[in-house]
């Protein structure tokens, strides 16, 4: 084997209670390796760089092509997805952490289900009359319709969050990728009957106007939405149904 | 007898669970859908080209059963035909469905749905959504869910896992046991059914196109419950993937349904850039082998022409078992708004353009064709009748499974764009049948004895301590993957029965190091590895039903392909021909004259063949070993005859 060894300095956290500590593991250093085959290297040899057997570090993966979203992670302090996280291309030693922005459940992984919460409450779907067979859907221009595709590619990863500095571990701020799924659903023909629901969700304490404008968010997102896009957007829809509002209340 | 509301567990937030909790909701049931991971992040996901529906809107005169005809043809006859044949049918409604509820199909000028072509079918039959249509598909399906849990109608157990079903004294499905992720708590929930849209089983090979979490486990936990499990042996290799250590990442059919152009160099020694290579010293052999399908023959076609390519004709790229997927041809602007996914993945992955460069795939295991037994309700014009309890069902009552975790759809090779159909449509139209179950219930669950939740719940707790207690020699992810070393030696594209034995064996030689497995972490929080080791006994298992059902299937269909029992198709062959034999034969003679000799020799064999082979493999536990027997197979409606695509 010519293969020459890579040095991980892992984040750990066994608990999400629990003091976080750091460990560095060696792995065999292949031709296109990424941060998740460098990680199954460790479940094969749980054994740290001084020679401590320990539990393998445990972490969130499943598609590993970067379209699920699992597996976000800070790689040598950026955010991102750790399948496309080819180790050619990072600095070493390479440091994992698990995001910061949300709870810690063990080492890598953490809980994102603020961000599924977040769906619900800005009504992220198109109200269907029901599954049954009613005939075609709306007409749409291709161009919309590529509008739209951008913004869906959205895999609730987590990325644009960690990176803003107005989303934090306790207050209400729903983000980006929330932002940009009350304008996906704005620009559907049906979405957009539910319109104002989902503007008014996002007009209360951590909506739209708590955004600081950073733009961050859309320079770590892995998919290249144009989140500063979707908020400025949104910041001018809220602007008229405020004014709306006001009429008819 | 109940006067609530009728109660399932769907395991799998994939396109058939969804659809199917959709479905159940909007009927007023009550469901609970258990996912191992968040919603969202399933492997449906990873579909990439599309979703097949009839709708004809290219006015090329495509209908519901040329797409019936098509699929039946792509897996060799040997899928039951009513069910292909109702799914064919219903696949517009689906499509216009999925487009109502927002996925992002791309569009006709007039702004109606597009769609493209796809392997094995001569129409434009596939709506897309870019190259991630999967992904958009999932998506949409999660926010109706979604929408039923805001409502109050659906419950999600998120990083839960499935262990296995609770079954009365009369071997009735009655619950699920389940395992938190993250508590390690492990418990039972009742259900009047309980459905597995739990996916396929790629992790048995360890390196595929699937994702993490696609083990099989849960399929493979009701076969060794008692259930049966069908066409184990018929796994889909890819044609396209990019070669890797963690995983082998598809590159859609849809690269050569727009245009997509296979080939290497004619030369085995040319080590020029391919783009220097001039068009009259590339071999583009699916085009040359395949005249009227070209680079859109079926996959198990394809891959097996770039198996011979690579290691029979030695002519893979620079002397590597790779050939060139090339789509330089088409401008940027077009690939990026139909393929800009796939175009992101190869450049991410491999650091090279493949709007400049011609990229380099090989076959990689895909899909798998055979799943759990399911049952199905015909009705009297060759379709399926919805309302049937038996749709779907496994051989354990009141255990249902949908989507790529059954085995009834594609026969012995599926063609692309037809998995996320098969899901979507599973789903959807088991949902009435499972209602009309639950009503014919004589017992309801709540009469169910409380100890019979108890002891599965024990069997189980005391299953998993046991796991922990393992403190062996073995590093089971290591394992995993000489298990996957084996049946990618020996159970891929080419098979024979010397290396299938050998394969045989070799997994007994698994399962006996398997008891000598350390359990790497034995804390009770958020730790994946007793469930690990338990997934692993499970795919052990299930490499026994592909094996197995593989070396004692002596005959060439679709994906199972033993070179040695090749029937060896004249090259002048025309199927219609064998359909005159047939008659011929139903009316007497077979006049001798009216065919070429080899032509009907080769009849005869066909036939003959198909008596013996065109069947269902049934496996079935019984100890520790896959017991296979064979089933007649519903070819009510085509007559099966042999596939020809050049």
């Amino acid at each position: 084997m010519t293969e020459k060894n890579l040095t991980l300095k892992i984040k750990r956290q066994d608990t999400p209670g629990a003091a976080a500590y750091w460990q560095t593991f060696e792995v065999p250093h292949r031709p296109f390796a990424n941060i998740i085959s460098c990680l199954m290297e460790i479940q094969k040899s749980p054994t740290t760089g001084d020679g401590k057997k320990v539990c393998p570090v445990t972490w969130d993966s499943n598609c590993l092509e970067e379209v699920c979203g699992s597996c976000t992670m800070v790689i040598n302090g950026r955010v991102r997805q750790a399948c496309t996280a080819l180790v050619d291309n990072l600095e070493k030693p390479i440091t994992l952490e698990p995001m910061s922005k949300f709870p810690v459940i063990r080492d890598l992984q953490v809980n994102r289900e603020r961000m599924f919460e977040n769906l619900k409450k800005v009504k992220a779907w198109v109200d269907i009359d029901g599954s049954h067979d009613i005939g075609e859907g709306p007409i749409m221009t291709d161009q919309d319709r590529a509008k739209r595709y951008v913004m869906s590619e959205c895999m609730t990863c987590g990325c644009c969050l960690e990176a803003c500095p107005q989303f934090t571990l306790d207050n209400a701020f729903l983000g980006a990728a929330t932002f940009n799924q009350v304008r996906l659903f704005n620009l559907h023909p049906t979405g957009e009957m539910k319109k104002e629901d989902r503007l008014n969700a996002v007009m209360g304490e951590g909506g739209i106007a708590d955004c600081g404008n950073a733009q961050v968010c859309v320079e770590v997102c892995p998919k290249n939405i144009p989140l500063t896009e979707s908020i400025a957007d949104i910041g001018r829809q809220t602007t008229w149904q405020a004014i709306k509002n006001i009429f008819t209340k | 007898m109940m006067n609530r509301k009728k109660k399932i567990v769907v395991i799998g937030g994939g396109l058939a669970g969804l659809a199917l909790a959709m479905k159940f909701c909007e009927r007023n049931g009550e469901v609970t859908v258990v996912s191992y991971q968040s919603l969202k992040r399933s492997h449906s996901v990873c579909a990439q080209g599309g979703i097949n529906a009839a709708i004809d809107a290219k006015n090329e005169g495509d209908t519901p059963e040329k797409h019936f005809y098509d699929t039946i043809k792509g897996g060799d006859f040997l899928a039951h035909q009513p069910l292909v044949r109702d799914m064919c049918y219903q696949a517009p409604a689906i499509i216009h469905l999925m487009d109502r509820m927002g996925v992002a199909f791309n569009r006709t000028g007039e702004g109606h749905l597009d769609f493209r072509r796809f392997g094995g079918t001569l129409y434009n039959r596939t709506a897309f959504a870019g190259a991630t249509t999967g992904q958009q598909l999932v998506y949409a399906l999660d926010e109706q869910v979604r929408r039923h849990v805001h409502d109050g109608s659906a419950k999600t157990l998120e990083w839960h896992e499935y262990l296995g079903a609770v079954l009365d004294s009369e071997g009735i499905c009655r619950g699920a046991v389940i395992h938190d992720l993250r508590t390690d708590e492990i418990y039972t929930l009742q259900a009047d059914a309980v459905v597995l849209a739990t996916g396929g089983p790629g992790q048995v090979y360890a390196r595929s196109t699937n994702s993490v979490v696609n083990t099989g486990a849960a399929a493979t936990t009701a076969y060794l419950q008692g259930a049966k499990y069908a066409n184990g042996e018929f796994i889909q290799i890819h044609p396209t993937a990019i070669p890797g250590q963690d995983k082998l990442r598809l590159m859609s059919e849809s690269a050569r349904g727009e245009g997509g152009r296979i080939w290497v160099p004619r030369d085995a020694n040319d080590k020029r850039n391919p783009k220097k290579i001039p068009e009259s010293e590339r071999y583009y052999f699916l085009e040359e082998r395949y005249p009227l399908f070209k680079n859109l023959v079926p996959r198990d076609v394809a891959s097996r022409e770039i198996y011979d390519i690579v290691y029979n004709q030695n002519l893979g790229v620079s002397g590597d078992p790779m050939v060139y997927l090339d789509l330089t041809h088409k401008s940027r602007e077009f690939l990026d708004n139909r393929l800009g996914g796939i175009m992101d993945i190869y450049t991410k992955f491999t650091g090279v353009d493949p709007r400049e460069t011609p990229m380099k795939i090989f076959p990689a295991v895909h899909y798998s064709m055979g799943g759990l037994w399911t049952d199905y309700g015909p009705d009297n014009d060759g379709l399926i009748d919805h309302g049937s309890p038996r749709n779907q069902m496994t051989s354990i009552q009141g255990l249902f499974a949908a989507g790529e975790a059954d085995y009834q759809y594609h026969g012995a090779n599926r063609l692309g764009a037809n998995s996320l159909l098969s899901c979507i449509y599973t789903g959807l139209m088991m949902a009435r049948g499972i209602m009309n179950y639950t009503d014919s219930l004589e017992k309801s669950v709540e009469d169910i004895p409380s100890t019979v939740f108890d002891d599965t719940r024990a069997h189980w707790q005391n299953r998993f301590n046991d796991i922990k207690k393992m403190d062996g020699t073995e590093n089971p992810h290591k394992l995993h993957h000489e298990l996957g070393d084996i049946m990618l030696a020996n159970v891929l594209i080419v098979r024979d029965n010397k290396s299938l034995d050998k394969a045989v064996h070799e997994i007994n030689d698994i399962e006996t190091r398997f008891k000598d497995v350390k359990c790497l972490d034995t804390n009770d929080w958020a730790n994946p590895s007793p469930s690990f080791i338990n997934q692993l006994y499970c795919m052990i298992h299930l490499s026994k039903i592909i094996t197995k059902g593989a070396l004692m299937r002596d005959e060439f269909r679709g994906s199972h392909y033993k070179p040695d029992f090749d029937l060896h198709q004249p090259k002048d062959f025309d199927p219609h021909e064998y359909i005159d034999y047939l008659e011929q034969k139903q009316y007497g003679e077979v006049s001798q004259e009216k065919f070429p000799a080899d032509h009907l020799t080769y009849m005869k064999r066909f036939e003959e063949n198909n008596e013996k082979w065109l069947k269902t493999t049934v496996a079935q536990y019984k100890d520790n070993q896959p017991e296979i027997t064979y089933e007649e197979v519903n070819t009510s409606l085509v007559t099966p005859r042999p596939r020809k695509y050049d």
